[in-house]
């Protein structure tokens, strides 16, 4: 190896969602720069299983930036120091020899630690499922061509729909709000056509359960948008506003 | 057990129309009344769940994945294939059977690939409506391109991030059944068995990875849409959580396992750094469009690749295959890149790769057209390696991407299990020895959107529903035996950690079962798999206890089926004693060392049934008829 990096881990670990939670210090030696950061993890937790201790959970899956799965609080950002990219294609070479990396859960009110760095993220599905979607059952759809929708609106609804709902703005957000997951899936239904005989309905009904869920306010500090990991612009949040008043404001009358 | 595919007779446009009418059908009324489980939620598991319970069925969805939406399905990159001519270039159904059968390599079954050509203009239709954010152009059509050395254009894409947008289409869609009640969600369950019960498929039990419970679900159908298993190989470009487990169970109650070792290796990878790489990253075929495979023709050349002369590279790809170049099918592509390495032609620290060049690309096109193109792929591979493809070629190797085996399934999606079905990746219906590129998604969505939802009602049509409960002394038997099994892995204690075993078995599999399979590197393997999982229940440590969130816990078990898995794969490799599509003996090739068939001998499925443990499986052949295409050797030259 040689260019080997010495690391001094800060890592947040809780027994369940009940216990108490604290960080506790490990120290590696030797990680490559090459490694991703949750190969040094893995790493890690080989170590911890050989001595018999609780190696440290963690959600992942597909390790490749898109699944959302995973969901790490690195030295005070969520998906650590590079922009754009989710905690799986973070590379060790990020760092130096000798850092001191802090390692926490995505903390919020609505995403519970179920164990150690693990989150439970289910309020993201309630959202979805309150209106997240376009009521067409399988079957019966018109000839995919039929409906012409002009390349920039697609592009848009697609910027928008790139969102892998890993929760790293509500993580940054200090209201802990779910604005910019709401607001991407709002807007990418909102540009198409195909969203738009539920527009009104969607937005009342996913705001609602947003707010139910426990998600805080939205104060446009603009944390969510720069920490995400597909680079979601604030864009969804002003149409997300846009068809909310829109609808409440018609719903008045 | 006799082997009957029940395709329909008939001619070939007219087996699924005939088929449709012919099947029973549930009264709507009634269907509320069948229970249907459903284990998996990618492309196929998610889009069977919400036809099914827009249908009327009680639907109970399962995922190992904190939330439906992150099934692996969603790194698919590149496309869907649809035979809609949207682009008036000659692509017709009978075009995109044609080239399916073909790429299979003559090992697929006509009917099903038909059937799957047929169906592919609807899914377009279907995700469309979903709002699912496809490619267009500026008159507001659909936008098509050409992928996988198909010479038509007639794959649909949302950037690189097809497999995503077709995902969460489904996801929605399965969303908004949850809502209404319809469908009952258990995210982070993991089937660990099933349950047959008079020898039909009565339910499933499940671990709840949160607190270790298991459960029991009784049902009247069992639908597994779980996903291939690449990860036998430790490295591949599989997310880290996909397993065999669900479709091993249920081949050790019962099901046959078809053709295990129809495995597909992805010439495009970003290649392995170190010993603690984790997975593998595909870069996507497209690639290929517009950069060229080569390795200097020294061996002992070691200098930078920008400052090897154009005189002493050698362009293997487009040397030997003129006609095609860098565009030849995946195998073919992968097992040259493999020739060169092991000549020791290999590139980089590792020299365990081939360079993928864009230079003449760059110089042709411009910068900005490149970046239009590729430039995620290329953002991806510099963010992963650290290299600026731009200025230096890319490093690139193959590897395991997909497995075209699976439970074996007739033309209705059912296993050899009465009421038991296997779709999308997980059965191995119908990409025969090699799949094409942008046909996974497709076949996913035709199986769980336009094909459960008909075929599924004519079994339940013929069923009697009953007051079984999990208090039924098979649940007990079944419940008892994964907890025995779970209390002997957490017992042993050992030394080894299940990723060392992993590794282990994933070196003798890439090793020996991997591009090219000789006899000799086969039963090598066989004994290797064998010592490997003797090792596994003597040495493994399994680190804290059953009743708690335990990773650990949950890939010893995954690695435990695997290391069954994997001796069937290669039992299935050595019996095979031809070459096709993916699987290639190096006993059986033509004098310019391609891939030779054996139609006389091997054009069958081989369907291996479970005798027990410690017991070789026997094999069930159902023999491949061509009435439409007649087979011929693939050339590319």
């Amino acid at each position: 190896m040689g260019n080997g990096m010495n690391l001094h881990l800060k890592i947040w670990r809780q027994k369940d969602r009940n216990a108490k939670g604290k960080l506790v210090s490990y120290e590696l030696q030797d990680i490559s720069p090459d490694m991703s950061f949750l190969e040094m993890m893995d790493v890690l937790n080989e170590i911890l299983i050989k001595k018999g201790e609780d190696p440290v959970a963690f959600d992942h899956d597909c390790r490749e930036g898109i699944c959302g799965c995973c969901s790490l609080f690195i030295n005070g950002r969520p998906h650590g120091p590079q922009e754009g990219i989710a905690t799986c294609q973070l590379h060790m070479r990020k760092f130096k020899d000798g850092d001191t990396i802090y390692v926490e859960p995505f903390r919020a009110k609505a995403f519970p630690v179920i164990k150690d760095l693990i989150v439970d993220r289910s309020a993201f599905d309630r959202i979805v499922m309150a209106g997240g979607f376009v009521s067409v059952n399988t079957g019966g759809a018109p000839d995919a061509n039929s409906v012409l929708i002009p390349k920039n609106e697609q592009e848009w609804a697609m910027d928008a729909a790139q969102c892998i709902g890993c929760g790293a703005c509500v993580a940054a957000c200090k209201n802990a709000s779910a604005m910019l997951f709401v607001g991407a899936k709002v807007s990418h239904f909102a540009r198409l056509p195909q969203g738009h005989p539920e527009r009104e309905r969607r937005v009342l009904a996913m705001v609602k359960q947003m707010q139910l869920e426990g998600f805080g306010t939205c104060t446009n500090t603009e944390a969510c948008s720069a920490e995400c990991p597909k680079q979601i612009s604030m864009d969804v949040i002003a149409q997300v506003r846009r068809e909310y008043y829109r609808t409440a404001l018609k719903k008045e009358k | 057990m006799n082997l009957v595919s029940k395709v329909p007779a008939g001619p070939l446009t007219e087996k699924w129309t005939n088929h449709k009418f012919s099947m029973k059908l549930v009264n709507p009324a009634n269907k509320r009344k069948y229970n249907i489980i459903v284990v998996g939620t990618g492309l196929a598991g998610a889009s069977a769940a919400a036809s099914l319970a827009e249908l009327g069925y009680n639907v109970q969805a399962f995922c190992f994945q904190d939330s439906a939406r992150r099934a692996h399905s969603i790194a698919a990159q590149g496309g869907i294939n649809a035979s809609k001519n949207y682009q008036n270039d000659g692509d017709s159904v009978y075009r995109l059977f044609y080239d399916t059968v073909k790429g299979g390599d003559y090992r697929s079954r006509e009917g099903n690939v038909y059937r799957l050509a047929e169906l592919s203009a609807n899914i377009i239709d279907q995700c469309v409506a979903q709002g699912v954010p496809f490619a267009r152009e500026y008159g507001g059509l659909l936008d098509n391109r050409s992928f996988g050395g198909a010479q038509v254009s007639r794959t649909f894409y949302a950037r690189g991030q097809t497999g995503q947008q077709l995902l969460l289409g489904a996801y929605n869609a399965l969303m908004r059944q949850v809502g209404l009640g319809q469908v009952k969600m258990y995210p982070r369950h993991e089937m660990l068995d099933l349950v047959i019960i008079d020898g039909k498929v009565r339910g499933i039990v499940t671990r709840n990875m949160i607190n270790g419970d298991l459960e029991s679900y009784v049902a009247d159908a069992v639908i597994l849409a779980t996903g291939g298993y690449g990860n036998a190989y430790y490295l591949s470009t599989n997310a880290k959580g996909c397993n065999t487990t669900a479709i091993w169970r249920a081949y050790r109650r019962g099901a046959y396992f078809a053709n295990p070792c129809f495995t597909q290796i992805h010439p495009t990878c970003i290649p392995v750094t170190g010993h603690y790489q984790s997975k593998l990253t595909l870069m996507s075929e497209s690639l290929r469009n517009d950069g060229r495979m080569w390795v200097p023709k020294d061996p002992k050349d070691k200098r930078s690749p920008v400052q090897i002369p154009e005189s002493e590279r050698d362009y293997f790809l487009e040397r030997k295959y003129p006609s095609f170049g860098n565009l030849v099918p995946r195998d073919v592509a992968s097992r040259n890149a493999k020739e060169m390495v092991d000549e020791g032609k290999g590139v980089g620290p590792t020299q365990n790769a081939v360079y993928l060049d864009f230079a003449d690309a760059l110089n042709r096109l411009g910068k900005d057209k490149i970046v239009e193109k590729y430039g995620n792929l290329f953002d991806m591979y510099k963010l992963i390696t650290a290299e600026d493809p731009y200025e230096v070629p890319m490093r690139i190797y193959p590897a395991v991407h997909y497995t075209m085996g699976g439970l074996w399934v007739d033309y209705n999606l059912m296993t050899t299990i009465p009421g038991l079905y296997s779709l999308g990746e997980c059965n191995f219906s119908d990409h025969g020895a090699n799949r094409l590129g942008a046909s996974a998604l497709m076949q996913g969505l035709a199986d769980g959107y336009f094909i459960i939802p008909y075929t599924i009602g004519d079994y339940l049509a013929q069923y009697k529903t009953d007051k079984l409960t999990t208090e039924h002394e098979e649940f007990k038997k079944v419940e008892k035996e994964i907890k025995e099994n779970i209390d002997r892995m957490l017992s042993i204690k050992g030394t080894k950690t299940v990723d060392e075993i992993h590794r282990d078995l994933g070196t003798v599999m890439w090793d020996y079962v991997g591009m090219s399979r000789n006899a000799g590197g086969l039963k090598k393997a066989i004994n290797r798999i064998k010592e490997i999982r003797e090792d596994f229940w003597k040495n493994v440590i399994v680190s804290g206890i059953n009743e708690e969130l335990n990773q650990s816990l949950e890939k010893a078990g995954r690695l435990s089926d695997f290391l069954e898995l994997s001796e069937l794969i290669a039992e299935d490799a050595l019996h095979r004693e031809e070459s096709c599509g993916g699987h290639f003996r190096e006993e059986h090739q033509t004098e310019e060392n391609e891939a030779k068939r054996d139609d006389d001998n091997f054009a069958y499925v081989a369907a291996w049934e479970y005798k027990g443990a410690d017991r070789k499986a026997e094999l069930h052949k159902e023999e491949l008829k061509f009435e439409f295409v007649q087979p011929s050797q693939r050339s590319y030259k």
